[in-house]
């Protein structure tokens, strides 16, 4: 290859015989549905039982005596896979100790919509937080 | 036209389901007004959920289609270390193309289906993909020059208003100060070297600088979606903004490298206290983004063969998970 050439050229031989190979994509496709979104984020969960590539929500250890904190997603064909795609896309620098991978569909999350109802409770309750109690500013140790 | 669908509600919705639609929103106005962020589930406008889908899977082709000017150079890699690092630096672009298709995926739109608009040649990604890397002096400024327009652009999506997106800029951009360094450090190596080397770097840094400073996107009199993505909170910045504080840091930085860039306007307005540049060629920009690029169908070509050349991976994949499975339920 000249040096000052653009070594770009695309191989050929090789590809033209593959491009017989059926596509993968179009048999995915069936797979996916758009309304699906990803796990804890997802619209419409468990649409699909027998997902080819299906989804999966990666949550990584970043240190011993930290929890697994949520990460990402990916697709994968089994759990074995997934651990392995997630090591590969999620730690490529270390940033984890241990990885768990979670089938989309198996997570369960609150609705969206009645996020008021369903968090109210808390509220005006300020007796459960500290800083509720004032009497006691300036006392040591307390 | 973004603007006009924000506020529409389609005649044939029921008067409940007008209601519901009127109260989310409400809701999405509350939660852009008070900077905070949309999530998947979260009602959203049409147009919104649109405009983040082209962005984000535009932004995740960009860095899918962005691994091959690179991949070029893996196996001319003048050292050892040199390909590790090209190595390195290839596959974060595809992890980052990866968390992005994730991000996209949460609007509702399929993975697979973006691969397919992408090897049918059908989605757009970043222009400047579409030069060739001839020397590896390319490989210096891409580091340098692209990477670090991609840097100042993608810092402030760091903030955008849809949390997926926010969360794969975050990850992104932690990763892509390594890119922009290496470059860096390249075109400094050979800035220092014989006479015909620092003559690469330069003849480098002079073709890839005009196309980094167009990835900022056309000018703000020219850029018909930028006002609605930044009410919308997605955009921060304006595109001009991003190029004029682009150009002054390489302003800095191309002193460092002992080299010059191909520009003899720029200056500093002490009047607006930015950066200003030459004029660009936005037909050039107009032209590859249409398709008409020294490398575009090269690209999309060596992206459906690789796509279509792991399709045995994939199903082998699929059958082996099967079989185990099938194993595992027997037992």
């Amino acid at each position: 290859m000249a040096p000052h050439g653009n070594p770009e050229a695309p191989a050929s031989a090789a590809s033209e015989i593959n491009r017989e190979a059926p596509k993968v994509a179009a048999t995915n496709a069936e797979s996916t549905t758009t309304a699906r979104a990803s796990g804890p984020d997802a619209t419409s969960r468990g649409a699909q039982e027998e997902t080819p590539w299906s989804l999966w929500e990666v949550f990584v250890r970043s240190s011993r005596g930290l929890s697994h904190v949520h990460a990402g997603s990916l697709h994968a064909p089994d759990a074995a896979m997934a651990l392995r795609n997630a090591r590969d896309l999620y730690t490529r620098r270390n940033e984890g100790v241990s990885i768990w991978v979670v089938p989309a569909e198996a997570i369960s999350s609150s609705d969206p919509d009645s996020k008021g109802s369903f968090f109210e409770s808390p509220q005006g309750k300020d007796y459960r937080h500290a800083t509720y109690y004032t009497k006691s500013e300036g006392v040591k140790h307390l | 036209m973004a603007s006009q669908n924000l506020q529409s509600v389609p005649a044939e919705l029921s008067p409940e389901e007008q209601e519901r639609e009127a109260a989310g929103q409400a809701y999405f106005d509350r939660i852009i007004s008070e900077d905070s962020r949309i999530e998947p589930r979260d009602w959203m406008p049409a147009a919104y959920r649109k405009t983040l889908l082209r962005q984000i899977s535009q932004h995740a082709h960009s860095e899918i289609i962005g691994m091959q000017p690179e991949a070029n150079w893996i196996t001319r890699a003048p050292s050892l270390k040199r390909k590790s690092i090209l190595m390195a630096k290839v596959q974060d672009e595809a992890g980052h193309g990866l968390y992005l298709y994730s991000a996209a995926e949460t609007l509702g739109q399929s993975r697979d289906q973006m691969m397919e608009d992408l090897i049918a040649g059908k989605a757009r990604y970043s222009s400047i993909f579409n030069y060739p890397t001839i020397s590896w002096a390319d490989m210096g400024a891409i580091g340098w020059l692209v990477d670090g327009a991609a840097i100042c652009n993608q810092v402030p999506l760091c903030r955008a208003s849809y949390g997926p997106y926010g969360r794969a800029m975050v990850r992104i951009c932690k990763e892509e100060s390594f890119h922009q360094r290496q470059g860096f450090e390249i075109l400094l190596e050979l800035s220092n070297g014989t006479p015909a080397q620092k003559q690469m770097a330069q003849d480098a840094v002079n073709r890839w600088y005009a196309p980094s400073l167009m990835m900022f996107g056309p000018p703000d009199d020219d850029s018909p979606n930028s006002e609605q993505s930044m009410a919308w909170n997605i955009k921060r910045f304006s595109n001009d903004e991003l190029r004029s504080r682009f150009v002054g840091m390489m302003v800095e930085q191309v002193r460092v490298l002992g080299l010059t860039l191909p520009d003899k306007d720029i200056r500093f307005n002490e009047e607006t206290k930015k950066w200003e540049h030459g004029p660009l060629d936005w037909n050039e920009f107009k032209e590859v983004l249409a398709g008409r690029g020294p490398c575009n169908s090269q690209r999309v070509e060596r992206r459906r063969e690789a796509h279509e050349n792991g399709a045995w991976v994939r199903e082998a994949a699929v059958a082996y998970a099967r079989k185990q499975a099938q194993k595992e339920n027997a037992a």
